[in-house]
């Protein structure tokens, strides 16, 4: 039940927050908080309580019918990438809400209505086991997101919230295809028509048709994550976004591309990804080289940002196809620490946009002098973008390409380069906005750029201790991690066997009847217990 | 005792760490004994340790802080591994490194940023101690990373000043280069032997890969990229020069005590493997003997006194290399720490000099100052003297001495790596007596307004010492046979066989080298005090003197063929598709919808003739098709 509570609180505090719009301005700030502290507390509470037991890595699961006669149920499962990822969501979401605090003041309560929403559909996305409610979630967090990037971003934000539309309604449509076609071809074979996941795991397919509906997943997640080249919505997209916007689109949209590789494509194509991952793994280098040389000759600064992600999600999809335990732990990192770093650039330019009202980088430089502190928090985050061990994120790419190295040579080489490129960009962004000579002195009218205050400094430092911590201790997250890969891996190794479902063998599991109105069984050392 | 071991890269962490977070608000005094103390505090537990080491004489101490990670069986550690190898880097890097800090305590006293500044120098001390005592090649890389950091922050440590920020950029990107083939080194390293562990790989390696295999060669000409990116050495050498642009302490620590021995550590500490790739000796050897006379000639023509330096660097490095390729391993050792002493000792001088003279660094502009600055004057000769290699009395001699000979008698070295390094040994010798004359001697140029004061001349006196009894604990065996330091290091690295046949002739050699140092010492004194002018005719007289030394003067023309063959293009393409193309295929499906728009809303013009023509048009057309098929 705590499953559904933490999308319910989301959506609830949304409208609520939207409501107490009319007692003050300040209310639907509050509100929005509480809502994200909530869920987040939730989620440490079962990270601390939970763990996977040696037969099955799920943590949690849910099902509750709901359109049976369509095989459509509400079905929810917890793993530790779910887990994980809604960490990241909840982490991230809070600090959203609190950037978000000064820099939005129109029409307060519907901005934290969307914050809310598309957080709640994302969680719902990392949570959900039946392909309907997926769709239905993914369709939910793309409608806020519009609306935030529409109203409350920038100069060119129409454009931006089109284009950003457009690109995964139409990637998201051919998804829909495919779970319809997948759902048919099930329902064919075994007579039972359903959209629950751990079902549909075992259907086998002819090799064309198994590569149709994959690709009619990788639509959608590849556009989502983005490959090259179907990342153009993005730069446009992040730069134009408010920055909860952007922090929520770089550090956790992206993800659930990433996720939906790991959850869907892996484990439901176990024959039809292999001949597709020397492409898929080219695709990535490719990400990972036109990125970084895009990014090096930005200007504006969220757009060179947004083109870094570009270059570093490039690793995403060269590990998820490395088809190794390495390359997937690395995968799981990246997502983690790509969410933060890429995150605190996004605030870092928001700190900067709200003090000089540019993102153009050509008019910044030389602020160290005068904004010591945010140039240190700077300094951390470009070094983490550009993969110095020690920070989370050279853990994530030094596990991608160990694993990547062991599947293919040449590819990881180019990969490799990658890292001399993330140098050069990052160190032109450091270069460009806080070394160099002062750029607000030459301006006759030089507004003040004050340093980092005592709200901005809340958002940072758990980002800095965040990244430090999982450049130096990442076990927890790894092993949180680790009963989900090894079964995606299994299922990738053996593609006979069938993936092993919540309903563990050793067991027992109370179907109740439609009426019952919840199920909930979590897991503490292995044994279920229903409450 | 071996508990305290995590102490010693820690301390400088930790130092760090506070100087970051509180040193703004620290009182000057305060920062300056929190930077210098925890560099001194961690070689006090250097020596501490140092003499338990030598006196029970273990393999090696080994001590394992936290488990880094553990994915796969992939479980590389939080460890420590002092054995005599890591401990002569150890020592060097924070003796050196502590000397370096008090003196930067003086040097630095009117900057404005002193916080920041010991933050970075303690961040770097502490860098390169964790890449010295990893015990394995990941937590290698960090240290190694984290000192290519190190170095940007300090190279561009006066940030407001462009030319300095390039500068950082380029020395970080350039060794980056480096990096990621080393990396790559370490992706093969750990598919072959499942860990990357040092001794682990240390000792399997010579069962998995027999002498000359492919991968073993493979893994060694990578290691030894990352290697040449680090050091300085060819063809990645081109950032060092620029490095000049930090302050002088900084290109002091560079030099001496860390970054630049990185990769002679690493070549040192993976000997096995090199040993396994004969192919990558030969290559170690090649670049090291090539690079000190490139480096050599170019520090003939540099005016610059920070430059001159910096290419002596280059070139001695050199000789480390050249020793490294042809397994003597431990006489590559044994000059990294003479080097490491004298080095320091001539930057500090040169600090003192540009600080007396108003942060002036060219040497034409100087002169006289013997009088000026005597302490100066004597430290810097004592110095001087060790890098040319003056025979007997200075520590440079007996270490390269030992270098020269293996090139010649050792069973990998060859004629040819004996008489480049010979070469090299006369060139040091002008350039070294070259930068003593015009600096010290002559008429005075530019008043001296700032003498050193005691905290930035004790370090000098000390480097001084250093640099000349030294030497003293490796003589060679036809001399006194005293091996201190190789019996110290025999565990870890292995000897070298001499070829028997050339072995008696072995005072013959040391003769030469030491005349070919003494002439270069008196040629630098014809052309540069007693006829400086009568010299610079010869010079400028010929069109083919003067383009050779421009072409020196620019290091060889690699700035300018690196530039044009790959940061122009590289920034040209770049900035070619800042617009990026692929995103004109999609703006291009929009503007193709809005053309057909365009043409289908002009059909509904609102004519009713234009209507009922289309539709009696389109209804022949259906009769007519309906008809045909």
């Amino acid at each position: 039940m705590i499953m559904i509570w933490l999308i319910v609180i989301l959506m609830v505090g949304g409208v609520l927050a939207w409501i107490s719009e009319r007692a003050s301005i300040a209310a639907p700030r509050w509100v929005a908080l509480l809502s994200v502290l909530v869920p987040f507390a939730l989620t440490i509470y079962l990270w601390q309580t939970t763990s996977a037991s040696a037969t099955s890595p799920w943590l949690l699961q849910l099902d509750i019918p709901w359109i049976p006669q369509w095989g459509i149920g509400f079905r929810m499962a917890l793993d530790g990438l779910s887990l994980l990822m809604l960490l990241l969501t909840f982490f991230l979401g809070i600090l959203a809400v609190l950037v978000s605090w000064r820099e939005i003041d129109n029409r307060v309560g519907f901005f934290f209505f969307n914050l809310l929403w598309v957080l709640a559909g994302i969680a719902g996305v990392f949570l959900t086991m039946d392909l309907f409610l997926f769709y239905f979630f993914w369709e939910v967090m793309l409608i806020p997101m519009y609306f935030q990037i529409g109203i409350w971003g920038h100069a060119n934000r129409n454009y931006a919230a089109y284009k950003f539309f457009l690109f995964t309604q139409a990637s998201g449509l051919l998804m829909l295809l495919a779970i319809l076609g997948l759902y048919f071809i099930h329902g064919r074979q075994t007579g039972t028509y359903t959209f629950n996941y751990f079902e549909l795991l075992g259907t086998s397919f002819t090799p064309e048709a198994a590569r149709l509906l994959m690709f009619g997943f990788l639509a959608a997640f590849l556009v989502k994550l983005p490959v090259v080249p179907f990342h153009s919505w993005l730069p446009d997209a992040h730069s134009e976004a408010p920055t909860a916007g952007s922090v929520i689109l770089a550090g956790l949209l992206l993800k659930t591309g990433a996720y939906g590789l790991l959850r869907f494509v892996i484990p439901l194509f176990p024959t039809a990804a292999p001949d597709f991952a020397p492409w898929a793994m080219l695709l990535g280098v490719i990400g990972i080289l036109y990125g970084a040389i895009l990014a090096f000759s930005q200007t504006d600064l969220k757009r060179l940002v947004a083109y870094t992600s570009v270059s570093h999600m490039g690793f995403v999809i060269l590990g998820v196809f490395a088809f190794n335990e390495l390359a997937l732990q690395g995968v799981v990192m990246q997502m983690i620490t790509h969410g933060l770093s890429t995150g605190a650039l996004f605030i870092l330019a928001g700190f900067l946009y709200s003090r000089l009202h540019t993102r153009d980088i050509r008019q910044m430089g030389g602020f160290w002098s005068v904004a010591p502190k945010m140039g240190v928090i700077m300094l951390i985050f470009v070094m983490a973008s550009l993969g110095l061990p020690g920070l989370g994120n050279f853990i994530a790419e030094f596990l991608t390409l160990v694993g990547a190295w062991q599947a293919n040579n040449w590819l990881t080489v180019f990969a490799t380069i990658g890292l001399v490129l993330a140098t050069a960009y990052s160190l032109r962004l450091m270069q460009k906005t806080f070394y160099g000579e002062n750029a607000l002195e030459s301006h006759a009218d030089a507004h003040a750029l004050p340093d980092l205050n005592l709200r901005e400094m809340l958002i940072a430092l758990p980002m800095v201790a965040a990244i430090l911590w999982l450049g130096l201790y990442p076990q927890p997250v790894l092993d949180t991690a680790k009963p989900s890969i090894t079964q995606q891996l299994q299922a990738y190794q053996e593609p006979e066997a069938p993936v092993v479902a919540p309903v563990a063998q050793n067991a027992p599991v109370l179907i109740l009847p439609a009426d019952t109105l919840s199920t909930h069984h979590s897991t503490r050392g292995g044994a279920y217990v229903t409450d | 005792m071996e508990n305290l071991l995590w102490l010693i890269p820690a301390l400088p962490f930790a130092g760090a760490l506070l100087l970051i977070l509180f040193g703004r608000r620290m009182p000057r005094n305060l920062v300056a004994i929190l930077g210098a103390g925890s560099v001194g505090f961690s070689a006090l537990i250097t020596l501490l340790l140092g003499f338990q080491f030598l006196s029970a004489r273990p393999d090696f101490y080994v001590q394992q802080v936290w488990t880094w990670f553990d994915v796969a069986g992939f479980s590389p550690g939080i460890a420590f591994h002092l054995d005599a190898l890591s401990l002569v880097f150890v020592f060097v890097v924070t003796f050196v490194g502590f000397l370096i800090h008090v003196y930067s305590a003086g040097y630095m006293a009117d900057e404005e940023d002193f916080a920041r500044f010991f933050a970075c120098m303690n961040l770097f001390v502490g860098s390169m101690l964790m890449l010295v005592l990893a015990d394995n090649l990941l937590l290698l890389y960090l240290g190694w990373e984290g000192v290519g950091l190190c170095s940007y922050l300090l190279i561009g440590f006066w940030y407001k000043n462009p030319a300095n920020g390039y500068a950082a950029r380029k020395a970080f990107i350039i060794t980056r280069v480096g990096d990621t083939a080393m990396a790559i080194g370490l992706f093969i390293l750990f598919q072959t032997f499942g860990t990357l562990n040092i001794q682990a790989i240390l000792s399997e390696a010579p069962q998995t890969w027999p002498v000359g295999s492919q991968k073993a060669v493979l893994t060694a000409f990578l290691l030894l990229g990352g290697a040449v990116g680090k050091s300085g050495q060819l063809p990645l050498q081109t950032w060092l020069p620029d490095a000049m642009a930090g302050p002088t302490p900084v290109s002091a620590l560079i030099h001496a005590a860390t970054m630049v021995t990185a990769g002679v550590y690493l070549i040192a500490r993976t000997n096995v493997i090199f040993e396994l790739a004969p192919p990558a000796m030969m290559a170690v050897a090649i670049v090291g003997a090539v690079t000190l006379l490139i480096a050599g000639c170019t520090a003939l023509t540099q005016y610059d006194l920070k430059r001159v330096l910096a290419y002596s660097t280059i070139s001695q490095i050199g000789y480390m290399f050249l020793a490294l390729g042809v397994g003597a391993w431990s006489a590559g050792i044994f000059h990294f720490m003479i080097h490491a002493f004298f080095k320091a000792l001539l930057f500090l001088c040169a600090g003192a000099i540009i600080i007396a003279l108003h942060h002036e660094q060219d040497m034409r502009q100087m002169g006289g100052l013997r009088r000026a600055l005597p302490v100066v004057f004597w430290t810097f000769l004592i110095g001087a003297a060790s890098l040319a290699a003056l025979p007997l009395v200075t520590a440079g001699f007996y270490s390269k001495d030992q270098i020269l000979w293996y090139a010649l008698a050792g069973e990998r070295g060859n004629v040819w790596l004996y008489l480049a390094a010979l070469v090299g040994a006369f060139i040091t010798a002008i350039y070294t007596f070259r930068m003593v004359f015009i600096t010290f001697y002559g008429e005075a140029k530019t008043h001296v307004s700032h003498p050193p004061g005691l905290v930035m001349v004790v370090p000098l006196v000390i480097l001084a010492i250093l640099s000349t009894v030294g030497g003293f604990i490796e003589l060679p065996h036809n001399f006194a046979h005293l091996t201190l330091f190789s019996d110290l290091l025999q565990p870890v690295l292995p000897g070298i066989a001499v070829d028997e046949t050339i072995g008696e002739s072995e005072w013959m050699f040391q003769t030469l080298a030491a005349g070919v140092s003494v002439v270069g010492l008196f040629l630098a004194f014809l052309f540069f005090y007693a006829r400086p002018a009568a010299f610079q005719e010869t010079i400028t007289r010929s069109k083919v003197t003067m383009a050779i030394r421009d072409f020196w003067f620019s290091g060889w023309g690699f700035d300018k063929l690196y530039d044009m063959l790959f940061v122009r293009p590289y920034v040209y393409l770049s900035k070619l598709n800042k617009a990026d193309v692929i995103d004109e295929i999609y703006t291009g499906m929009a503007s193709l919808a809005e053309t057909l728009n365009r043409a289908l809303s002009r059909t509904q013009d609102g004519v009713l003739r234009n209507y009922i023509t289309g539709v009696v048009v389109g209804a022949v057309l259906i009769l007519t098709l309906s008809l045909l098929l």
